[in-house]
């Protein structure tokens, strides 16, 4: 009744050609927008912003970012981990060498220098497929870690090897440093997202990410219909790389403050962040923030729920939670393979009809 | 979930504004799953079991009791500041997070947040500096102690000679195994022995390429910084090359039970430092019977009297000693962080002290001051016997050779201090 296309005329072609042609959606978008820009700060402390909604929003645009490569053009990637760790190095040696450029244009920088760096390593994927070149993703993932553990010069010299964020202004407020305060860290990623978001929505809805998908459904028709393969492959992988370093750089300067290589960006994460992808549903933009959504607040929940609420020791948590989520992965590739973007597909479509079902 | 945030919200302001509620909340950053938790655990059970005694035979620190908040972190930095922050809104007095990782990560939080760290022998070894690093000890030793206390030991062992000898550093690839690093290449400096490093990639369970290349070197001393189940495989492939475990030394966190039981027999001989000296001490008792054998241990107790039992019961003690310090300071028993900060400054532990407390000989005699958060930084080396199952104690505790140490601190802490616009001073 309220959603559907029906009385919602379209008399111009930008209005025909829109992101959300219903108009339910639209007041849906704009009032998702309208919470998170303008309530959500207000209210945010610091647990929520650290524990719950900075990594949500940063674990986002990196599903985004895998969503492009895996979902829409369909080569399997598991260098996610080594690429957010080009993020992060690029904008802590930005931050560290240009001390008076603003933040903003460092995290930008950093996804640039990572799309570079994902398309160098996107050069197989052109002869390469599938499994193998999950392999050769693998590589990347452990040559780029192995690489800033082993060049000093990427960490500054410093003793631990760790990298940490200095403190950074957005318009003479902290966003990165220990002074930051919460709202501020999660406006800075909130904007990340909502840029990223709507670019990789419009990409992925522009003739780019047709080709992307013809690749990914099969490649040599779409090459017979003229599509060129080295383009769309590399393109795919510059844009997804460049999501995805900036989500690493977030992931570095304004969520944890320091990191090591090889436990922030290890091969885990590269894992995790595929599962995002499977979970939310592949080759969807929404189902990116639902995966993240899913995987990030789930062993907080748990966790609430056993220790604070139940009052169970934290480590009987810590493995049944373990249980929980491999056996919540299990149930929902097995129930919803489409993930949990089809589930909101499927509910769209009921909608359109309720409250008549024929 | 939302409710209980709110909940908990609420409960610290009426803590804030009202008279303050008599308890004193200290976080237990444990670990008692994942490849570490070997480790974690009898670390976590000392700790909570001795603030538990405390409870029950004196009804807390001061008369106030004790709540332990415990907050499983698997020894991974991205939980360890969830933990942090999902605890230190409860009124947390002070944070020992058992992990160098998790230490840099929270330094900066904690200042920012003011309240204290303790970090016992782990952590930023520059956080010795305590005008620099005003929140954050580190005693009673530093990792660069624990280095040229293991150099001091060998060169002691060869006539104080280790010209043209080489030494092997095994690591943890981490901010926790790069920590010797710097002191080492400057002791090898100094006496002119060869230093080889071999990084192995966390959480360990991999070296086949690294003991190659001892098999192959032969070095005439391997030093340890390992951790979790790095240890076990370490003194194993040791066993499978043949290297002699009497060469073989590990620092205090690559020393105890759960290292060098897996190895059974093969692990005879491995040496170890150690901060603290393992004896049957009267506190243990008291522990079994008003803790363990009331239910309350925080484990089933059968960690009891192990090194890294032992270890984590001695950074409970420190903990409830800079308490009372604090609540003798500041005239009143119901302390806040910054006290209990104070008091962790005016630290002095003696002899007499330790044995009042049933433990005596436990740790070296030290004091704290602004300028020194660390302590004496001597540490002891230990010998396994695996036919009976002990640590034997080879010797006293050895000094370390403050003339290099101090230094690569004052350097590092400046550093620090520059980086991040610090202008060091005491609070």
């Amino acid at each position: 009744m309220l959603y559907r296309e029906a009385g919602d005329f379209k008399t111009t072609y930008a209005e025909d050609s829109q992101t959300f042609p219903i108009k339910f959606d639209r007041w849906r978008y704009w009032a998702v927008l309208a919470i998170a820009w303008l309530v959500i700060p207000f209210f945010v402390n610091d647990y929520w912003a650290n524990a719950i909604l900075v990594p949500f929003l940063i674990y986002s645009i990196a599903a985004i970012g895998l969503n492009i490569l895996t979902g829409y053009c369909g080569q399997v990637s598991l260098g996610t981990g080594g690429f957010m760790a080009v993020g992060a190095y690029a904008v802590y040696k930005l931050m560290t060498a240009f001390p008076d450029v603003s933040i903003l244009i460092h995290v930008v920088l950093a996804g640039l220098i990572t799309a570079v760096v994902g398309a160098a390593f996107g050069l197989p994927s052109l002869r390469i497929k599938g499994f193998y070149l999950a392999v050769a993703t693998l590589a990347a993932q452990f040559f780029l870690v192995w690489l800033f553990n082993k060049v000093p010069w990427f960490y500054n010299y410093s003793a631990s090897g760790q990298i940490s964020a200095p403190e950074r202004f957005v318009g003479g407020i902290a966003v990165t440093g220990a002074e930051t305060a919460p709202w501020a860290q999660y406006l800075i990623c909130l904007a990340f997202v909502t840029i990223c978001a709507v670019m990789a929505r419009n990409l992925t809805r522009g003739s780019l990410g047709r080709q992307w998908m013809a690749i990914r459904d099969m490649d040599i028709a779409a090459e017979i219909i003229g599509v060129d393969p080295l383009r769309a492959k590399l393109t795919a992988f510059a844009a997804s790389s460049f999501f995805i370093g900036i989500a690493g750089a977030l992931f570095f300067a304004v969520y944890l403050g320091a990191v090591e290589v090889g436990e922030a960006f290890g091969i885990q994460k590269s894992f995790l962040v595929l599962f995002m992808c499977i979970i939310g549903g592949l080759g969807s933009i929404f189902g990116s923030f639902a995966g993240a959504a899913f995987l990030v607040l789930l062993p907080v929940a748990l966790k609430v729920l056993g220790v604070d609420i139940l009052g169970w020791p934290s480590s009987t948590v810590a493995h049944l939670q373990l249980v929980a989520v491999g056996g919540l992965i299990m149930f929902f590739l097995i129930k919803e393979p489409h993930g949990l973007a089809q589930l909101w597909r499927v509910t769209k479509e009921k909608l359109r009809l309720w409250p008549f079902p024929y | 979930m939302k409710m209980n945030t709110f909940a908990m919200a609420a409960l610290a302001g009426v803590m804030a504004s009202g008279p303050a509620l008599a308890e004193l909340v200290i976080p237990d950053l444990s670990y008692r799953t994942g490849p570490y938790a070997a480790n974690g655990t009898p670390f976590s059970d000392g700790y909570q079991d001795y603030l538990s005694l405390l409870n029950a035979r004196d009804g807390g620190i001061g008369g106030e009791p004790i709540r332990v908040a415990e907050c499983e972190t698997a020894y991974n930095t991205e939980k360890g500041v969830e933990c942090y922050e999902s605890t230190k809104g409860d009124n947390a007095l002070v944070y020992q997070p058992l992990s160098t990782g998790i230490t840099y990560q929270l330094i900066p939080k904690a200042t920012a947040d003011m309240i204290p760290m303790h970090t016992l022998g782990y952590g930023r070894t520059s956080a010795a500096a305590g005008e620099t690093f005003p929140w954050v000890f580190n005693y009673p030793a530093t990792y660069w102690d624990a280095a040229s206390v293991a150099v001091n030991y060998l060169l002691s062992e060869n006539g104080d000679d280790l010209s043209g000898k080489t030494i092997a550093l095994i690591y943890h690839n981490s901010a926790y195994g790069k920590e010797p690093i710097r002191t080492l290449e400057k002791l090898s400096e100094k006496h002119g022995f060869k230093l080889t490093q071999l990084p192995v990639d966390p959480p360990g369970q991999e070296q086949k390429s690294q003991w190659l290349q001892i098999r192959r070197e032969r070095p005439d001393y391997v030093i340890m910084w390992g951790w979790g189940v790095q240890n076990q495989v370490a003194i194993q492939e040791a066993a499978n090359v043949g290297y002699p475990m009497d060469q073989f030394i590990g620092n205090w966190w690559a020393g105890a039970e759960p290292d060098v039981l897996p190895a059974g027999m093969a692990a005879d001989g491995y040496k170890a430092l150690n901060m603290n000296r393992i004896q049957d001490y009267p506190v243990l008792d008291e522990i079994q019977a008003q803790v363990i054998d009331a239910g309350n241990g925080a484990g089933d107790g059968s960690n009891i009297g192990q090194v890294l039992y032992i270890r984590g019961m001695y950074a409970a003690m420190l903990t409830a000693e800079s308490i009372a310090k604090a609540q003798e300071l500041a005239g009143t028993s119901a302390v806040n962080a910054a006290q209990v900060r104070d008091g962790m400054e005016a630290l002095e532990i003696t002899n007499a002290r330790m044995a009042e407390l049933g433990m005596e000989g436990i740790g070296p005699e030290f004091s704290v001051s602004c300028q020194n958060h660390s302590g004496s930084g001597e540490g002891l080396v230990q010998q396994w016997n695996a036919t009976d199952k002990v640590w034997v104690p080879l010797t006293d505790f050895i000094t370390p050779d403050k003339s290099v140490i101090d230094p690569l601190i004052a350097e590092d802490a400046a550093a620090y201090a520059a980086e991040n616009g610090i202008t060091p001073g005491c609070l």
